[in-house]
C-alpha cells in the first residue's frame, strides 16, 4: 500500500486556515451543554446574594414539592460538609488555606457562593424551583478592601485562620545569590546626588476572564468508568483532583473535555459544581448536568488580576538602573483557587523583564476578602509584572528627562549578551530586543508621531496625542518540573504525546494538552506532517479525553506548543527510528545506510526506497520485520522542558485623547513580536490580535466592580464592557525570530504575548498624552470619566464625583439594577 | 438563562391584540422586537404570565407619506427605518440616530415602537421623537388616541400607554432641508448611550432660524433642551455662538449617576455634545 497523496514538506511556517474551524463555526461542534445522555437530571445552584453572612436556616419544602423536582440538597444532605476543593500551589509552608466547600454550610464568604442545589427533570424545572428555596441569612460585615483586610484589626473572612493574610512570599536577589541587595541600592541612591529613586503605586483592577462558552459539566455514572464531561482546560488534572477531593479511584474516572469555547485561564479550576455533579450522579445513579448562566459565570467563575503594586526603582542619573523593589498585595477573594496563590509568584520572575537590574526584591502578600476568588487569567502574574516595570520605566524616563525608548535600550540585555542569566536566576536563551524595536519604530513612524505630538501640544489642540511603549518579555512553556518543585507547585510541567501509525498510512496523534480554541489541531498536524513526511490531511489530532489521551497536564501558560509540541517531536523521532529499522530490513541494507527525507526511507546512493506509509503497512502485516523488535511504529513520549522560553516584543501605541470629554481613542497599534519559530503565521496573528484586544481591554474597558455591600455590579455583558472589533483599530503585527535554543523546534509560545504586552503600552500612551497637562496617573481602566477627572484635577478644578444612584452604566440593560430593579419594566 | 413560565399569543390584528391584553390583565406584556424584554425575562427581572407578540400584525409595519408628515408603523424595525428614503430625506435625524442603536443584529429585530414604548432613558429614539415633535398613536379598547411626544413619556420606563393599549404608529412632521446630527457618547461601540444629543437645525443665510434639540439619558425621560433651542435661534452658526447656547443644555435635566458617568460628568458631556451636535447639524 502506498500513500494516497504526495507527501508534503515544509508544513512549518505555512499559513494554513484552521482545520477545526469548519466544525467550530458551522454549528457542528460538540460543547458540553450539547451532551445529554438518556435520563439526565439537571441541577441549578442556589447562590448567596450576600457577600458575608451566617446561614441561619434553609427552607426547601416549597422547592421540593415543585413540578419536576427530584430533590433539593444542602452540603449536610449530601454529606460533603468536610469536602474541600483543592489548592495545588501552597506558596509557603505556612500558607493559610481555608476549606473551600462544595456548598457553604454555615457561613457564606462571597456573593454567588452556592448554598443548596436543586435537582430536577429539566433545567427549567430546576431553575423555577431554585426561586422557591428560602435561605435565611444573618449578615456579617463584608471585607472588600484588600489593604484594609491585610491590616491589624480587620474583620476576618475566616476567623479560624486568625488573619486575612494567606501567605507572604519573598524573593531577594541578595539572599538568592543572583544579585545585590535592594535595600543597599535604595539607601545608596538616596544618599547619592547622582542617583534617583522613583516610587509609584499601580493598581491592577479585578478582571473577569469572560470566555464565550459558559462553564458546564455532565457526569454520567452509568458505565464502569464514571464519565465527567466538562468545559474545562484541564481534563487530566480534573481527573486526578476528583480522586483527591472525593476519593473516587482514578481508574474509575474518565474525563472528557469536548469542544471547549475559550478559557483564558478561567477554565483552569476544579469547580464546586463539577464535584456536586459527581456526588449527585453517584447518589442518584443517573447522569447529572450543570450549565451555568452568563450571569452566574460573571459572578462565580474565578476572576483575575486584582493587585496593588508598590514599585521602587533606583537609577544613576545617567539612566543606569541600579535596583528594583516590588511590594504586592494580591486579592485572593474568599478562598484559594487551584493555582490562585501562585499567580503573583509567576510574575515574580518577570518584573526585571528585559533589563539588566543588579539588585531585585519581590514581596507579595496574598489577602482574603469576601469576593469571588481570583486565579489564572491570560498571562497570570506576567501581565501584572510587565505593566509595573513598563510603567515605571516611563516614570523614570520622565524623572530623568530622557526619551523612554532610549532609556530602555540603555538598560536592556543586548543581543550579543545572550544567553543571559537574570537577577532572578532565569537564563534567557535567545532574544534580540534591538531588532524587534527597530522594526517596530520604523513601522510606527515613531519620530513622525513625536513631531505631531509636539505640534498638538504647542497648538493646544483639544485632541492630544500620546505614544505608549512596551518592550516586554515573558516566560512561557510551563514548565521545567524541577523548577515547579522548587516553587512547591503541586504538579510537574511535562507533557505527553503519542503517535499511532495506522495500517493505511494515516496518522493518529495523541496530545496531553487540551486545546480550547487555539488552533492546535492545525498547528500540531503541521508539525507531525513535517516530522513524518506525511500529508497534512492524513494527520488527526486526538485530545481531551482521558480514554484517548490518558496522560497529560493540559493547556495553560502558553505551554501547548512549547512543551506539548516538543513531546510530539520526540514521539515522531521514535516512530522514525522504528520505521528506519524495518525499512533497512525490507530494503536489505544496513540501517546506517538508510536516509529519511520527505517521508521516504532510501538507501544512500541508490534509487531504492520505501515510503513511511509502506513501512507502516509492513509493520501492521508483520509478515516480515527484523528480529528483536515489536511489529509496531507507534510511539509515546513525555517531554519535560529544560528551560522556560522567553518570547519578547516591542509594542507601540498611538492614542488620541479628546480632552473635552476624556475619551481615549486608540489610533494606531504596532507590535513586532519575537516568538521564535512560527509554526503557522495565520494562527499566530490570530493569537496576537485576540491577546491585544484582551490586554487593551484591561487598559481601557474592563473592570469587575463591587459595591459597598460586596455585590458584583457587573452581572451581565451590558455592565462588564468587553470591547468588540468596532472599538479597536486594525493592528499592525509583525513577527521576527530568534529561535529558542532550549527546544528542537525553536518555538517560544504566543498565547499570552499580546495580553501581557499591550496593557502598559496603552496606559503609557494615555499618560504621555496628558503629562504636559499635569496628569501623572490614571487608574485602569482609563475610562473617559477617569481621564476627564484627571484632567480637571490637574487644572486645579477638583471635581466631586456624585454618588452612584444606579448600577448599570449608560443606563445599561434598560437602566435596571439586576439586584434592585426599579421602575416598571415594559 | 431560562425565563419564568408564560403563555404566548400572536394575534393577527390590533383589535385581537388589545383583546388579548384585556384578557391577560396586568400580568400581560407586549412583545415587539424583544431586544429589551427578552433579556429582562431571562434575568427574571420581570415574570409576565402572558406575552402578546405583535410580530404577526402586518398593519403595524411600514413607512408611508401621510400628508405633510411621515408615519411609521410601531413594529417597523430599526433597519427598515434607517434605510427608508422618506425617512432619510424628511426625518434625517431619526435615520441618523437609529443607525447608532446597538449593532446590526439588534437593528434587524428591534423596532421603533418597541423602543419608544419601553422608554429606557438610555434609548436613543426618545430624544429624537421629542425633539422632532412626533405624534404617537395608541390603540385601546375604546379606539385610538394620538398624543404628542412631549406628553408621551412619564418617567423611568413609563409612558402614557395604558395596560390594555398598544402603540401603533409614530408620525413625524417633515424637516426637509434641515441639517441634523445625533451625537452619541458610549462606553463601547455597541453600548447604550451614557449621554447623547439629537439636534436638527434650519439655517437661513448663515443664521439659525429654527432649532430642535433633545437629550438622551439626562433624566428619567428624554428631555427637550428648550433653553438651548431658544439661545440658538437668531444666532450665527459659529462655534462661539453654539458653544454659548450649549451652556443651557443642563437646564431641566436630572442626570443619573452610575459607574461610568456620575451626574456632574454627564452634565459636562451634555454641554460638549450639544455643541458638537449642533455644529455638525449646522453643517
Amino acid at each position: 500500500m502506498t500513500a494516497t497523496a504526495e507527501p508534503t514538506t515544509n508544513e512549518i511556517g505555512k499559513a494554513r486556515t484552521r482545520k477545526e474551524d469548519a466544525r467550530l463555526i458551522t454549528g457542528r461542534s460538540r460543547y458540553t451543554d450539547a451532551i445529554t445522555p438518556q435520563g439526565t437530571l439537571h441541577i441549578f445552584v442556589v447562590r448567596s446574594p450576600l457577600a458575608h453572612a451566617k446561614i441561619t436556616g434553609i427552607d426547601k419544602s416549597a422547592a421540593e414539592s415543585a413540578p419536576g423536582v427530584i430533590g433539593v440538597y444542602t452540603a449536610a444532605d449530601l454529606g460533603v460538609e468536610a469536602v474541600g476543593l483543592p489548592n495545588a500551589w501552597p506558596i509557603t509552608p505556612d500558607q493559610k488555606s481555608p476549606q473551600r466547600p462544595v456548598l457553604a454550610s454555615s457561613t457564606v464568604h462571597f456573593a454567588g457562593e452556592g448554598v443548596a442545589v436543586v435537582v430536577a427533570r429539566s433545567a427549567a424545572h430546576a431553575r423555577d424551583a431554585a426561586d422557591l428555596v428560602e435561605v435565611d441569612y444573618n449578615p456579617l460585615e463584608p471585607v472588600l478592601d484588600m489593604e484594609a483586610a491585610a491590616a491589624d484589626g480587620a474583620t476576618l473572612v475566616h476567623p479560624d485562620l486568625g488573619t486575612n493574610q494567606s501567605a507572604t512570599w519573598v524573593f531577594d536577589s541578595a539572599g538568592a545569590g543572583t544579585g545585590g541587595s535592594v535595600d543597599d541600592a535604595i539607601s545608596a541612591a538616596e544618599s547619592d546626588a547622582d542617583s534617583i529613586v522613583v516610587r509609584r503605586r499601580f493598581r491592577q483592577q479585578r478582571l473577569i476572564p469572560a470566555f464565550m462558552e459558559p462553564r458546564a459539566c455532565v457526569v454520567d455514572p452509568t458505565g464502569e468508568q464514571m464519565t465527567i464531561y466538562s468545559a474545562t482546560q484541564i481534563p487530566h488534572i480534573l481527573r486526578t483532583m476528583t480522586t483527591v477531593v472525593l476519593g473516587v479511584p482514578e481508574s474509575k474516572l474518565r474525563v472528557v473535555a469536548p469542544d471547549v469555547g475559550g478559557g483564558f485561564g478561567g477554565k483552569v479550576g476544579v469547580l464546586p459544581e463539577e464535584m456536586l455533579c459527581v456526588v449527585l450522579a453517584q447518589k442518584l445513579r443517573r447522569p447529572v448536568k450543570w450549565t451555568e448562566t452568563r450571569s452566574e459565570s460573571l459572578l462565580a467563575a474565578h476572576h483575575g488580576r486584582d493587585q496593588i503594586q508598590d514599585i521602587t526603582i533606583t537609577a544613576k542619573k545617567d539612566g543606569t538602573v541600579t535596583g528594583l523593589d516590588v511590594k504586592l498585595l494580591a486579592d485572593m477573594g474568599a478562598y484559594l483557587g487551584l493555582v490562585g496563590p501562585g499567580v503573583p509568584i509567576l510574575g515574580a520572575f518577570m518584573f526585571n523583564a528585559i533589563y539588566k537590574i543588579p539588585a531585585y526584591k519581590f514581596t507579595c502578600t496574598n489577602v482574603f476578602t469576601t469576593k469571588t476568588l481570583t486565579d489564572a487569567y491570560r498571562g497570570a502574574g506576567r501581565p501584572e509584572a510587565t505593566f509595573a516595570i513598563e510603567r515605571i520605566m516611563d516614570e523614570l524616563a520622565v524623572e530623568l528627562g530622557r526619551d523612554p525608548m532610549e532609556l530602555r535600550e540603555q538598560n536592556w540585555i543586548k543581543h550579543e549578551e545572550f544567553p543571559f542569566t537574570t537577577v532572578c536566576g532565569l537564563t534567557y536563551d535567545t532574544g534580540n530586543y534591538e531588532q524587534a524595536t527597530q522594526q517596530a519604530m520604523e513601522l510606527f513612524d515613531y519620530a513622525g508621531l513625536r513631531r505631531e505630538q509636539e505640534q498638538r501640544r504647542a497648538s493646544g489642540d483639544p485632541v492630544q496625542l500620546g505614544i505608549g511603549i512596551s518592550t516586554f518579555t515573558e516566560m512561557c512553556g510551563l514548565a521545567p518540573s524541577r523548577v515547579l518543585g522548587s516553587l512547591s507547585y503541586g504538579a510537574g510541567g511535562w507533557e505527553a504525546a503519542g503517535i499511532r501509525m495506522l495500517a493505511t498510512g494515516k496518522v493518529e496523534v495523541i496530545t496531553g494538552t487540551s486545546p480550547h480554541g487555539q488552533g492546535l489541531e492545525t498547528a500540531f498536524s503541521q508539525i507531525v506532517a513535517d516530522q513524518l513526511g506525511v500529508p497534512f490531511e492524513d494527520v488527526e489530532i486526538l485530545h481531551g479525553d482521558t480514554q484517548v489521551a490518558p496522560k497529560g497536564l493540559d493547556t495553560y501558560g502558553s505551554r501547548s506548543l512549547a512543551v506539548g509540541g516538543i513531546a510530539l517531536v520526540k514521539a515522531a523521532e521514535k516512530v522514525v527510528a522504528k520505521a528506519k529499522k524495518i525499512a533497512a530490513h525490507l530494503l536489505e541494507a544496513s540501517e546506517d545506510d538508510i536516509e529519511f527525507s520527505n517521508g521516504t526511507f532510501s538507501v544512500r546512493g541508490t534509487d531504492k526506497g520505501k515510503a513511511i506509509q509502506e513501512i507502516a503497512f509492513a509493520a501492521f502485516m508483520a509478515h516480515d520485520y527484523p528480529e528483536g523488535m515489536e511489529p509496531s511504529l507507534d510511539s509515546d513520549a513525555v517531554y519535560d522542558p529544560e528551560n522556560f522560553s522567553f518570547p519578547h516584543g516591542t509594542h507601540l501605541a498611538a492614542v488620541e485623547i479628546d480632552t473635552e470629554t476624556g475619551r481615549v481613542e486608540l489610533r494606531k497599534y504596532v507590535c513586532v513580536d519575537d516568538i521564535g519559530t512560527v509554526i503557522n503565521p495565520l494562527i499566530v496573528e490570530g493569537q496576537v490580535h485576540g491577546g491585544l484586544a484582551q490586554g487593551i481591554a484591561q487598559a481601557l474597558f474592563e473592570e469587575a466592580n463591587y459595591d459597598d455591600q460586596g455585590t458584583l455590579v457587573n452581572g451581565t455583558f451590558v455592565d462588564y464592557t468587553l470591547p468588540s472589533a468596532a472599538d479597536l483599530p486594525s493592528f499592525d503585527t509583525r513577527a521576527v525570530s530568534t529561535p529558542s535554543t532550549s527546544n528542537p523546534l525553536g518555538v517560544k509560545g504566543v498565547g499570552e504575548a499580546g495580553t501581557i504586552a499591550s496593557t502598559p503600552a496603552i496606559v503609557n500612551g494615555v499618560i504621555d498624552a496628558l503629562r504636559h497637562l499635569g496628569v501623572a496617573e490614571v487608574e485602569m481602566p482609563c475610562t473617559s470619566q477617569r481621564v476627564w477627572r484627571a484632567i480637571q484635577d490637574a487644572k486645579g478644578r477638583s471635581t466631586q464625583e456624585t454618588p452612584i444612584d444606579t448600577h448599570s452604566p449608560g443606563a445599561g440593560l434598560g437602566s435596571i439594577d439586576p439586584n434592585n430593579p426599579q421602575g416598571e419594566v415594559q | 438563562m431560562i425565563p419564568s413560565k408564560f403563555d404566548y399569543v400572536k394575534p393577527a390584528s390590533v383589535a385581537d391584540a388589545v383583546a388579548a391584553l384585556e384578557q391577560g390583565g396586568e400580568d400581560a406584556k407586549i412583545l415587539a422586537g424583544g431586544h429589551s424584554l427578552i433579556p429582562v425575562l431571562r434575568l427574571r427581572l420581570a415574570a409576565p404570565t402572558l406575552l402578546v407578540d405583535l410580530g404577526g400584525i402586518a398593519e403595524l409595519r411600514g413607512i408611508r407619506e401621510d400628508g405633510d408628515r411621515v408615519t411609521i408603523g410601531a413594529m417597523t424595525t430599526y433597519y427598515d427605518v434607517l434605510r427608508d428614503d422618506l425617512v432619510k430625506e424628511h426625518v434625517t435625524l431619526l435615520a441618523q440616530a437609529t443607525e447608532t442603536v446597538a449593532d446590526g443584529q439588534v437593528r434587524h429585530r428591534g423596532t421603533l415602537g418597541g423602543s419608544l414604548a419601553h422608554a429606557d432613558p438610555a434609548g436613543d429614539l426618545g430624544a429624537v421623537a421629542l425633539a422632532l415633535d412626533a405624534e404617537l398613536t395608541i390603540a385601546g379598547p375604546g379606539g385610538t388616541r394620538t398624543v404628542p411626544a412631549s406628553e408621551f413619556f412619564e418617567g423611568l420606563f413609563t409612558t402614557v400607554i395604558g395596560e390594555t393599549e398598544i402603540l401603533t404608529q409614530i408620525s413625524f412632521p417633515r424637516y426637509t432641508g434641515w441639517g441634523s446630527h445625533y451625537e452619541k457618547f458610549n462606553r463601547t461601540a455597541q453600548a447604550w448611550s451614557m449621554c447623547a444629543v439629537a439636534a436638527a437645525i434650519r439655517v437661513d443665510g448663515g443664521t439659525i432660524a429654527e432649532a430642535r434639540v433633545g437629550l438622551t439619558n439626562m433624566g428619567a425621560t428624554p428631555i427637550r433642551a428648550r433653553g438651548v433651542e431658544q439661545a440658538l435661534v437668531g444666532q450665527p452658526a459659529t462655534a462661539d455662538a453654539v458653544r454659548a447656547a450649549a451652556e443651557h443644555a443642563t437646564e431641566g435635566t436630572a442626570a443619573p449617576s452610575d459607574a461610568d458617568a456620575a451626574s456632574d460628568y454627564r452634565e459636562h458631556l451634555a454641554k460638549v455634545l450639544t455643541g458638537r451636535a449642533v455644529m455638525a447639524a449646522a453643517g
